[in-house]
């Protein structure tokens, strides 16, 4: 990337890269020195193993709870385990891939499965991370205001769904959307025929595209229902959320929105008000002064919210299992959730820990994609900058 | 990068230390050790359906702890399947547990069941289907615990109102589309079974068929005779005669005709006991279940009381599933419960001491087991699966589907 080299070394360095770039002008530092090198680092060594001694507990604890599980799972993902045996005596086959290989490439129930469950998985996290972001982003913003009364009521008000627990809001919304249940009621008030939410597997842009007599739901046209790729038809890519996935996404945004909203919230009172005053008085709106200088302000925060929204909505499992327990038709079947199911009903433990490995890798891939994405504007707008000024 | 090494090294050792502390836990030995001192101490993990069942098998348990001098710990699993899974995985399983017949193979497969069939001293009381239902290899692992079956519930009261009397229960399929037909008026569907092949599977059944081959070798799902049992029950959802409880806003076909959403459901002895408990005002009477072409078939379940291969009281195991499934407990359990006993000797008895259950009690003479070859639940959950979307399907692609998933795991790796 030719941006950072203008951009300089401070702004290419992420959250993730700050201690490797602390620790190496450390060393950078040690080595000008001369003389005393030899002895610093001695010094330095000795610090250093003093500080591993304080972390211990903590590094004890997390890998025996975090960093081991993990491993033990990997291992597990590359057997043929069905759980009733210790998996690390030898006695379940050792299959190396190909519990991953059943997931992309033998043409069985299990692939078409996973990638129904990814498909169902991909909508869910392109609908529910900008419509929760943007929600969340709009709440704070509103809550903010200084000539906003009642100001701790809406911020508890909003808040409330996150400390909930999902379980409870998960079966407050089976009675909310039941085909007799309010949300319908409400419907029927304003004219419309609700459908009858948690049976209905519909995928979404074919009903949209059905309202507007360009496609009809009920007869898939053969050129897309005859084909596809990995398992599935292209009428099955394609068919964005289904009916009984949007309550969910419903569900999920009004939830999370609130714990995001918070931390915008968080990061809006940290902006200083002497800059949004030099904004109002050099004559930006308010739209002006939310799109240059709030949004700019926010950006650290916005990566935070989009990461966790991505890392959230890739693992959503509780609402599904509650709610819908995958179906109807399998279009509220995610991989957490598959993998879950695969294990513990199907006692197929190497293939549910293959797709938790898949999932891990998904998220890391978006997380970086999208870590890139906003970095790269950042750039771009420096070097603007920088060659404006020159 | 050199002065990390040392204290890596010491974390990645120590960590090494607690991985191999753990695994010591997980004991892998053929025949662990049998404790044979007088006073055991055994602990039992049951899925309960109730107070009244569970209360029934403390009961029972306490009983034979008393008059043996062991002692029975009775746990009540909120998720069987994963609870055992975890403990078999921990290798500190429960002495004696709930066996599901559709989990039996699986842990029968993975050795984590203790064969003691032939320490039965009243095996050939059992009826055959059940028995063979907890076989695996020719060999018998468990004793069944109980069995149920399908009947046809009618709501007495929607029936009158309908115009029909007792000699309109009907008979055959054109029967019960006839009857289904009349029930149907006034926001009351006439029939609603669960979209799932454990009950939609008697239609297979009384079409003269099944899924699979009787010994769950081969898949015969696209059969002619399943096709028209899933056309006929197609006919009667188009026709709106048949709804499915989802679409009724229940959870179960037990629910949706407790509320009087419909007027006929098919479903097994659990009924009564829901009925009682959530709708006592319903009335409804429990018949027979149709004939279809092929003759008479309904469904049947069971379960067994299984004894972990890795416990260490495999003989005060047995001597207490002796005891659990003596013929004065299994007539308590089905009076309290409402289950049917698993001894065939006592069929006649529960059915004069439970005169309303002699429809169910009946229908073991033509019952159909649900599949439980290892490995199939998965295809057997898809099938149910696309049951749900039955409205919108062709019968014989959902059926031809079925086949193909059910050869890949029945002809294949058995992955």
């Amino acid at each position: 990337m030719s941006t950072t080299t203008t951009s300089g070394p401070g702004s290419t360095s992420g959250p993730g890269t700050e201690p490797e770039s602390g620790s190496g002008s450390g060393r950078g530092a040690a080595a000008r020195r001369g003389p005393g090198r030899a002895r610093e680092a001695r010094r330095a060594g000795k610090q250093g193993l003093w500080g591993w001694v304080f972390v211990s507990p903590m590094v004890l604890v997390l890998g025996l709870f975090l960093a081991l599980p993990v491993g033990m799972a990997l291992w597990v993902s590359l057997l043929n385990w069905d759980g009733q045996s210790n998996p690390f005596s030898g006695a379940a086959d050792f299959v190396g891939l190909d519990n991953y290989r059943h997931l992309f490439a033998d043409g069985g129930l299990t692939r078409t499965l996973f990638m129904t469950s990814l498909r169902n998985n991909l909508y869910y996290v392109l609908l529910v991370v900008p419509l929760q972001t943007v929600l969340a982003l709009g709440l704070a913003l509103a809550v903010n205001r200084r000539r906003l009364r009642g100001k701790g009521v809406f911020r508890t008000a909003f808040y409330f769904p996150s400390v909930t627990s999902s379980i409870a809001v998960s079966t407050v919304f089976l009675f909310l959307f039941q085909s007799s249940g309010a949300v319908n009621g409400l419907l029927k008030w304003v004219g419309l025929q609700g459908p009858s939410w948690f049976t209905d597997a519909r995928g979404l842009v074919w009903v949209v595209l059905g309202w507007f007599g360009l496609v009809d739901p009920g007869s898939p046209p053969a050129a897309l229902a005859g084909h596809g790729v990995l398992g599935l038809s292209w009428w099955e890519w394609l068919s964005g959320p289904s009916v009984a996935m949007c309550t969910i996404i419903f569900l999920v945004v009004w939830t999370t929105s609130g714990t995001f909203m918070l931390m915008f919230l968080a990061a809006l009172q940290d902006i200083p008000e002497a800059q949004l005053e030099s904004a109002r008085i050099d004559g930006a709106g308010r739209w002006q002064t939310l799109r240059h200088v709030i949004l700019p302000a926010l950006r650290p925060v916005l990566f935070l919210v989009l990461t966790l929204g991505l890392i959230g909505t890739w693992q959503v499992f509780d609402q599904v299992y509650v709610m819908s327990q995958g179906q109807p038709a399998n279009t509220t079947l995610t991989p957490a959730f598959l993998s879950y199911s695969l294990s513990f009903k199907d006692a197929q433990y190497g293939t549910g820990a293959a797709i938790s490995f898949v999932l891990l890798a998904i998220i890391l891939l978006m997380t970086g994609v999208q870590r890139l994405a906003l970095r790269e504007r950042d750039g771009r707008r420096r070097l603007r900058r920088g060659r404006s000024a020159r | 990068m050199r002065r990390t090494t040392l204290p890596l090294a010491v974390c990645g050792l120590s960590l090494s230390l607690l991985a191999t502390a753990c695994s010591s836990g997980f004991d892998k030995s053929e025949g662990p050790a049998q404790d044979s001192s007088g006073k055991q101490q055994l602990k039992m993990l049951i899925a309960t359906s109730g107070n009244a069942e569970t209360s029934a098998v403390k009961a029972a348990a306490a009983a034979w702890a008393k008059a043996t001098g062991n002692s029975v710990t009775v746990d009540i699993a909120q998720n069987i399947d994963q609870q055992l899974g975890q403990s078999f995985a921990g290798s500190n399983p429960p002495d004696v547990f709930y066996t599901s017949a559709d989990q039996f193979s699986t842990y029968a497969k993975g050795g984590s069941l203790y064969a003691y069939g032939g320490k039965l001293k009243d095996r050939d009381a059992y009826s055959p289907a059940l028995t063979r239902a907890f076989t695996y290899d020719d060999t018998l692992y468990c004793a069944p615990k109980d069995q149920s079956t399908l009947g046809l519930a009618v709501n007495t009261a929607l029936w009158k109102k309908a115009g029909l009397t007792d000699a309109d229960h009907p008979k055959t399929w054109d029967d019960l589309e006839a009857v289904a037909k009349k029930l149907t008026k006034d926001g009351v569907t006439g029939l609603s079974v669960n979209a799932d092949y454990n009950q939609l599977g008697a239609f297979f059944k009384q079409s003269g068929s099944w899924l699979t081959s009787p010994d769950q070798k081969k898949m015969t799902a696209g059969d002619k005779a399943n096709v028209a049992a899933l056309t006929y029950v197609k006919k009667l959802l188009t026709e709106g005669v048949l709804k499915f409880p989802k679409d009724l806003d229940s959870g179960w076909g037990g629910e949706a005709f407790g509320k009087g959403k419909a007027a006929m459901t098919i479903e097994g002895n659990w009924l009564a006991g829901a009925m009682r408990k959530d709708f006592p005002d319903t009335a409804y009477k429990v018949v027979p279940l149709p004939a279809g072409p092929g003759g008479k078939g309904t469904m049947a379940f069971t379960n067994c009381w299984g004894i972990a291969a890795k416990s260490k009281h495999q003989a005060a195991a047995v001597d207490l599933v002796s005891e659990l499934t003596s013929d004065g407990n299994q007539l308590k359990f089905a009076k309290t419960v409402g289950v049917m006993p698993s001894k065939k000797t006592l069929l006649e008895t529960y059915k004069q001491q439970n005169p309303d259950s002699a429809a169910w009690a009946d229908g073991t003479a033509a019952a159909q087991l649900p599949v439980n070859a290892p490995g199939m639940r998965q295809v057997m959950a898809q099938f149910n699966t696309s049951l749900a979307q039955l409205a919108s399907s062709d019968p014989a692609k959902l059926l031809a589907d079925l086949q193909k998933n059910g050869e890949s795991v029945l002809g294949g790796s058995g992955r």
